[in-house]
């Protein structure tokens, strides 16, 4: 599964990070850094925990 | 799974609020399969749309003056939403399963309360020109063409939000001065001592900071001229924004039967104490089984879980799952960023990196030995790393030799 971000609509405030801190990671500025282009092996539990708890609804999987 | 095994239950959902938790509660019944009718009632005559900007971008002299809205109308008709705006609820009928709402009368199998809050006005300047509280597009727009004429601003409360527009006025290099009743700032919602580290963020842009002062009195017959303080000062005023907090928006449930005590009461699964009938938003007051208490949050990430959560649990009863939340909130400041997350115990506070008095810092709250939250001063890489930590049930002394050992790999 491939993780794909939209940053038009990204707001940088990491909820995604606070689930899934092997994936994403908020850095200095406030944007957001996707560690993985495809969900990790075992992660995908809490990857997709993330991109259903975006509150910007910013996150999606694809196959 | 068919259709018809999911939906046996509600054949109808209604909700009630048009903003960031009503929309997430018609996008999440969709999103679980619910295929029977919905309707989004909501008393402002315009599509949800997005209101942290209001006290943010919108207030810059070239910010957006039209809102971000989520979803037009034609996507509305493609979920297959009924929208009921320009259209408030007035009253409920549990028994009934029916909602008063423009003069008629709404039936329901399932019900989401997403009716938000309130700003609390200043009492005595009902129709002064000049003086606004700040929730809705049309205060944002006010706000804005004052400062855009060159106000002198005063705002009434060293909230957040109220801190916002300070903020805002003085980028523009207007006078700004900031009005706290209590002698310290931000105390229930950072503690004392680093609410007077955030406020110091005012003194230090030209901000004057006045605490420990109410408003005596507004001067001006129909327009605002100045607001004379309790110690006699009087400051003079184009704009003054209040900034007091707000109230839960229950007004329209009176005689409904449902429990209201700061909020909507709720249980750990949103669900209100009526049949099919649950909450969520700023109206919500829920039992958090992750901090075993209950909370009313006012936070816009809580908010869309939450209405997602009540949608789900609205819709398929048999599957309800508890909503829990490390509460979290940010605010933009003078070009800083404050977050927080969690709750501020008051029984330590350490700070992990940086320095009050600076332009960054990350301070860890304790209750017992346990980590309850965290504040960061422009620590966007931080926060989100203790907000994990907090729901896991970390305790405080881990948290922090976490803080000494990203600190050493940072180095």
């Amino acid at each position: 599964m491939r993780i794909v971000l939209d940053r038009a609509k990204c707001t940088g405030i990491g909820i995604c990070e606070s689930l899934a801190p092997t994936v994403f990671e908020v850095d200095d500025r406030g944007e957001l850094v996707v560690l993985a282009a495809e969900v990790p092996e075992g992660a995908l539990d809490e990857v997709t925990e993330a991109v259903e708890g975006c509150p910007a609804m910013a996150l999606r999987l694809e196959p | 799974m068919s259709a018809s095994a999911v939906h046996a239950g509600p054949r109808s959902l209604v909700v009630v609020g048009a903003s960031l938790a009503g929309l997430r509660a018609v996008e999440a019944a969709r999103k679980a399969g619910f295929t029977s009718r919905i309707t989004l009632i909501g008393d402002e005559p315009r599509l949800p749309y997005d209101r942290p900007p209001l006290s943010k971008q919108m207030l810059a002299p070239d910010g957006p003056t039209d809102p971000v809205t989520f979803r037009g109308r034609a996507e509305f008709d493609e979920l297959g939403v009924e929208l009921l705006l320009g259209t408030p609820a007035t009253g409920l009928d549990p028994d009934a399963k029916v909602v008063h709402a423009g003069g008629a009368e709404v039936p329901y199998d399932a019900l989401v309360i997403a009716t938000g809050a309130a700003a609390c006005g200043l009492p005595g300047t009902e129709g002064l020109a000049g003086v606004h509280v700040l929730r809705t597009l049309d205060d944002a727009r006010a706000v804005r063409r004052a400062l855009d004429e060159g106000a002198r601003t005063v705002v009434v409360g060293a909230g957040f939000i109220g801190s916002e527009v300070a903020s805002a006025a003085r980028k523009r290099g207007l006078p700004a001065t900031v009005v706290e009743a209590l002698p310290a700032p931000l105390v229930r919602s950072v503690g004392r001592e680093l609410g007077a580290a955030l406020s110091s963020l005012h003194t230090r842009n030209g901000t004057v900071l006045r605490c420990g002062q109410a408003v005596a009195a507004v001067e001006g017959a129909d327009r605002i001229e100045g607001v004379r303080l309790t110690d006699g000062t009087v400051i003079g005023a184009d704009l003054v924004v209040v900034g007091i907090g707000a109230m839960p928006r229950t007004e329209w449930l009176a005689g409904s039967g449902l429990p209201v005590d700061d909020g909507v009461v709720c249980d750990e699964f949103l669900g209100a104490g009526a049949p099919g009938v649950y909450a969520a938003g700023d109206v919500a007051r829920w039992h958090n089984v992750l901090f075993d208490r209950s909370m009313r949050v006012e936070h816009w990430s809580a908010a869309a879980e939450q209405g997602a959560r009540a949608a789900r649990n609205a819709v398929a009863p048999e599957d309800l799952r508890p909503y829990s939340t490390v509460p979290y909130f940010w605010s933009d400041w003078y070009g800083s960023r404050i977050q927080f997350a969690g709750v501020a115990a008051e029984d330590g506070v350490e700070i992990v990196s940086g320095d009050p008095a600076g332009d960054h810092f990350v301070a860890l709250y304790r209750e017992g030995d346990r980590l309850t939250g965290v504040l960061t001063l422009n620590g966007q890489r931080h926060v989100m790393k203790y907000r994990r930590l907090i729901a896991q049930h970390a305790r405080f002394d881990e948290a922090v030799a976490f803080a000494r050992a990203s600190a050493t790999t940072a180095s």
